[in-house]
């Protein structure tokens, strides 16, 4: 069965000096009974999925189904061409993000990862890392068995809804995957992977979940393009050799309890935070009229 | 713990915006057709009307969420990953499916729940609750009140007879002797001596032949009734 704690998932790789990528992809031939390459194969079509997810509304404008948000994908894609303040990498890794998050809300064809809500973090973060770091597809596919890795654990010991977690639990989760992912990928090791997603999640832990309407549309999309950052600068931090003070399981615990510790109003019930304020109740009148 | 494959991490494959609202929803529409169609393969009999009754979040958020289109699609007997969801509107009407949405509190059940009520071609009508129970997952509740349970994840068997001793020996043996091994197997029954169903989800698909035996106990009065469900993927 795979590991229930990082502190053993680092222990592990490190006597047998492998890869959380390597761990995982050992485990689930096991517990599944499928081949090494069925595995892969399986990861490359979400990977496929992603990457179209990531492009479509680059390109062309994309409108939700509510009508509510769309097409800021396209404007940060065009805006990347110019002279931007953050540079083309982050400002891409954003508009990839807000890309699948538009694809989603128009009832497009996207990977919940590990849910819909923060289906681009993973992607815009990943994607653009590895595009500038020339990774190939199989370098790309093994750091998702990664990301995979950190949310096994994340689910196993705390949850990975923002009903029951709030966003911290949602995109928060899905930093902290796609940071250890990029570690990974640069070479760091397994230790510095789960530093890194213990600092994606100390970054965000708080976040509340409050989406206008109760539709996973806004403030979603504009946290899968922080979501996306997050994570791109919690894998600089930890290849750096900056550590967590807070080591991951801690802070899988502390997220776990502070979701906890937030009101009902707070966890995806459209009740709270930016969807009680007068303009989210607004749009929500003129959304369900 | 409870264990995690690395696909239900990443994955399901899907149609957005929301796993529950509209992944689930349209497993949900699929599921409940199978079941009003027992099974069938055939053209010969087909949905022709359905009421979809909303409970809970559904009913507040089914326009934004998609769950409308993902309904009609699940109908239509599309997967939630297939991109056809978004036109499901459209495609009913060429296919003739009439469909009415339909605010409703079922009571003190999962937030997430839906009754079908479902007209079909040759004038039957069927009943099925389920609900969405996250990350598309699903749970089929009751069909035609009775009450039972089954997620659809694997090939199901429902049958119904009367509470009779040695009814569920004989199927259990059935299936035993054609090598299908039964991963899970509930009874439900409202009252002793009653009616009771039997829901048995197993590993291996279940085949015409085996099916022929169970319709063949049907014939000989163990078995009132006899639905076989194929498993409906999670993801693409
Ligand atoms: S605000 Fe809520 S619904 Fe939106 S992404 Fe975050 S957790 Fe998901």
């Amino acid at each position: 069965m795979f590991i229930n704690k990082g502190a053993e998932l680092s222990r592990i790789c490190k006597e047998r000096s492998i890869s959380i990528a390597e761990y995982t992809l050992e485990i689930e031939q096991e517990e599944n009974g499928h081949s090494r390459e069925e595995l892969l194969l399986k990861m490359q079509k979400n990977l496929q999925v992603m990457r179209e997810s990531a492009q479509e509304a680059l390109l062309r404008p994309m409108q939700s189904v509510s009508g509510m948000t769309g097409g800021d994908a396209y404007k940060l894609h065009e805006y990347s061409k110019r002279q931007t303040l953050c540079g083309e990498l982050v400002v891409l890794a954003m508009a990839r993000a807000l890309s699948c998050s538009e694809v989603n809300v128009a009832m497009g064809k996207i990977v919940a990862a590990p849910t819909a809500g923060p289906c681009g973090v993973i992607p815009g973060a990943i994607l653009t890392a590895a595009e500038k770091l020339q990774k190939s597809d199989e370098e790309i596919i093994l750091s998702l068995f990664t990301a995979s890795a950190i949310g096994i654990l994340i689910a196993k010991n705390a949850t990975l809804s923002g009903a029951e977690g709030g966003c911290q639990a949602e995109c928060g989760s899905a930093a902290a995957m796609a940071a250890a992912a990029i570690v990974e990928m640069m070479g760091g090791s397994p230790e510095m992977a789960l530093h890194a997603a213990a600092i994606a999640l100390k970054n965000i832990l708080g976040l509340v979940c409050d989406p206008i309407a109760g539709l996973v549309e806004s403030p979603c999309a504009k946290r899968n393009a922080s979501g996306a950052i997050n994570a791109l600068i919690s894998a600089d931090l930890a290849m750096a050799g900056i550590t967590s003070i807070i080591p991951f399981d801690e802070m899988v615990d502390a997220m776990f309890s502070v979701g906890r510790a937030l009101p009902c109003e707070l966890r995806e019930t459209g009740l709270g935070g930016i969807a009680a304020t007068p303009t989210g109740q607004t749009l929500k009148k003129k959304i369900f009229g | 713990m409870i264990k995690y494959s690395v696909f239900d991490i990443l994955g399901p494959i899907m149609i957005g915006p929301s796993s529950s609202h509209t992944a689930g929803a349209a497993r949900l529409a699929k599921v409940a057709k199978l079941i009003a169609l027992e099974g069938r393969a055939s053209n010969e009999i087909v949905v022709s009307e359905v009421t979809f009754y909303l409970h809970g979040s559904f009913a507040t958020t089914y326009q934004g969420h998609g769950s409308d289109r993902a309904l009609v699609a699940g109908m239509l007997g599309f997967d939630p990953w297939d991109e056809r969801l978004k036109r499901s509107f459209e495609l009913a009407l060429t296919e003739k499916l009439q469909y009415s949405f339909v605010a409703i509190d079922l009571g003190d059940v999962h937030p997430n729940t839906i009754k079908f009520v479902i007209k079909r071609s040759d004038g039957v009508s069927v009943v099925v609750v389920g609900s969405s129970i996250g990350g598309g997952k699903i749970l089929i509740t009751s069909v035609d009140g009775e009450e039972l349970e089954f997620s659809g994840d694997f090939p199901t068997l429902i049958l119904k007879h009367h509470d009779r001793p040695g009814i569920v020996s004989k199927v259990s043996a059935l299936l035993y002797d054609e090598n299908i091994n039964i991963a899970y197997m509930k009874v439900f029954r409202q009252s002793r001596g009653e009616d009771a169903t039997m829901v048995f989800e197993t590993d291996s698909m279940i085949s015409d032949e085996v099916l022929e035996k169970l319709q063949e106990l049907k014939r000989q009065g163990f078995l009132t009734s006899v639905k076989r469900i194929s498993p409906i993927a999670l993801g693409a």
